[in-house]
């Protein structure tokens, strides 16, 4: 997939703002950012729904706007909103929608089945989608994107509002995708998402692309080794925040609790102690993706 | 045409569930109409003799047919079109796979046709049945039923991807339906309206259809070939547009 100068707007709201991305084959690539990001847009006009009002998009070699048809039957889509039939039941959702593809009756049966046992859905096949739980349906929009063996799947906020266990399954099962050597395209606003299953991301703000690399690079490049979060209670944080700048790298000050960079967390906690400032709590903790999105946008990733 | 099939195909996999809760409005209604109107009111008509030597309840079954045939082709483009663009997202699902948006908005109205030809096919021989049927004629009743039908569905389809609220399907059918089909020569001839509503009478599609349909079953009703063929390319005319229109606006809908 390759993308130069992407825009989409609606009427005169920018909601990608010209953007450059290559995914290669066999990755998992990721868009990282907080809700309005631009993330969702982005996935519609790579899937070849949403017509590009900018720039110019490839799909597998393919021009997006006039080879829409072709891409799409290579493509697995699995959207943000699920868009399951609660009128049939799993097994049914799954044949229909083979069928758009042109997959003939039996096949579809048989592809059915093996996704069914590839999402541990088989016990729940001749059930209704209705009273499937939010990850059981995840799992089934996860199944219905693979009916037609695609060589991307593009995944939109696959987890966001399921329970942790249901993520972890979900992310087990697109790991095992990734073992197969399918191309993952995907959208979080989750790090530990985007720390999971990405090999490479983009940190996307305001339909811009802020920074883009392994989320290993990301961290090194835009963050120190180890945070000290440090909190004071109720009191004002601003004051004490000048007073620890020298201590660290850089110093971020949240709502709740002040972060100082620095590459020796223990270090630094014990420098703070020397200084007389004494903190309610104090955490060290390795850098993550949330602390890369904080330095690059200022602000938080999950509001 | 395969790919629309394949739409089509989806709709009647979840219809085979629900067939069952549409029976009403799409059969039994109509017969209830037919029975009411034709005894009761056809008592007081034919005792007045009206409408010469032609039974009341034989006039307004190839009116009611026609008039059935256009309350489905509206329904289907109301309420089912909102709830998959809006509530169950499947047109959105749809396009997200090789299916073109032409394909989406066929397969629907092919579903559109099979509900007709099913209701129409049924309330004829149930008519028949009731010696409401004089001519061989009828068989293509159905035809001009789906015709109406989709004069109706492919604008109305072209309506509801405009709009984001179903508050309005309310007053299309209190300002739109229901007039409609009191006024186009269903239960009483149009000759005996004010001349304004007349005009009215003959841009409805309803109107024409009737025309159609009252030529196939009654044979002192019969049209001219010339006449019937006027009569069809109107409703034709009206399917055309309509589905041009519905394709801009699904269109517009779904890819941006
Ligand atoms: N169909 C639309 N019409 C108008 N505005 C839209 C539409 N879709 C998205 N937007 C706007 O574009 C911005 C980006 O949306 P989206 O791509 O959904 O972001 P994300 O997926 O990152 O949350 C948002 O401000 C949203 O309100
Ligand atoms: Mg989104």
């Amino acid at each position: 997939m390759h993308a130069r100068g992407l825009v989409k707007r609606f009427g005169s709201f920018t909601a990608v703002a010209g953007i450059d991305v290559d995914v290669r084959a066999g990755e998992a690539f990721g868009f990282l950012g907080p809700n309005g990001a631009g993330k969702s847009s982005t996935m519609r006009m790579i899937g070849c729904v949403s017509t590009p009002t900018g720039g110019t998009l490839r799909v597998l070699g393919m021009d997006s706007r006039r080879e829409g048809v072709a891409i799409r039957a290579r493509l697995g889509v699995c959207p943000q909103q699920d868009t399951l039939d609660p009128e049939l039941t799993v097994r049914e959702n799954l044949v229909t929608y083979a069928r758009y593809f042109g997959i003939s009756r039996a096949v579809a049966r048989e592809r059915a089945a093996e996704l069914l046992d590839f999402v541990q859905l088989t016990e729940r096949a001749d059930s209704k989608v209705e009273p499937l739980s939010g990850g059981m349906k995840r799992r089934l929009t996860i199944a219905r994107a693979l009916v037609n063996e695609p060589q991307i799947v593009l995944l939109d906020e696959p987890t966001t509002g399921l329970d942790p266990q249901a993520r972890h399954l979900v992310w087990e099962r697109l790991f095992r995708l990734k073992m197969q050597g399918v191309t993952l395209v995907l959208t979080t606003h989750y790090m530990d998402e985007a720390e999971q299953l990405c090999d490479r991301l983009v940190v996307m703000d305001g339909g811009r692309i802020a920074a883009e690399g392994s989320p290993r690079e990301l961290i090194e490049r835009y963050s120190t080794r180890e945070v000290v979060e440090l909190r004071f209670g109720t009191e004002p944080l601003e004051d004490r925040a000048a007073k620890l700048a020298p201590l660290g790298e850089r110093v971020e000050v949240l709502p709740d609790r002040i972060l100082v960079y620095a590459d020796d967390g223990d270090a630094t906690a014990a420098a703070v102690h020397r200084l007389g400032v004494t903190p309610a709590s104090v955490l060290v903790r390795r850098s993550g993706l949330e602390d890369v999105f904080l330095h690059l946008t200022g602000r938080s990733l999950v509001d | 045409m395969a790919p629309a099939f394949s739409v089509f195909e989806g709709y009647l996999v979840a219809y085979r569930r629900t067939w069952r809760s549409s029976v009403f409005a799409s059969f039994l209604l109509p017969l209830l109409f037919v029975v009411g109107f034709g005894l009761s009111v056809g008592g007081y008509v034919d005792a007045r003799g009206s409408l010469g030597s032609v039974r009341y309840l034989d006039y307004i079954v190839p009116g009611l047919l026609a008039s059935n045939a256009m309350q489905m082709g509206y329904a289907e483009s109301a309420y089912p079109v909102m709830g998959r663009f809006q509530w169950l997202g499947s047109y959105h699902a749809m396009a997200a796979t090789p299916l073109r948006i032409v394909d989406i908005l066929a397969g629907d109205l092919l579903f559109v046709v099979f509900r007709v030809l099913t209701s129409t096919a049924v309330f004829l021989a149930v008519a028949s049945a009731l010696g409401g049927v004089h001519s061989a004629w009828a068989v293509l009743v159905p035809f001009a039923c789906v015709l109406l039908a989709l004069a109706f569905a492919t604008p109305g389809a072209a309506f509801t991807a405009s709009i984001e609220r179903d508050s309005h399907f309310a007053l299309v059918q209190r300002f739109l339906v229901v007039p409609l089909s009191l006024f186009s020569g269903v239960f009483f001839p149009i000759a005996a309206l004010p001349v304004a509503l007349r005009f009215l009478a003959y841009a409805s599609p309803l109107w024409h259809a009737v025309q159609l349909c009252r030529a196939a079953t009654l044979p002192g009703f019969g049209l001219t070939p010339l006449a019937a063929a006027g009569h069809a390319g109107y409703l034709a005319l009206w399917v055309g547009v309509g589905f041009w229109l519905a394709l801009a606006r699904f269109r517009h809908r779904l890819t941006r």
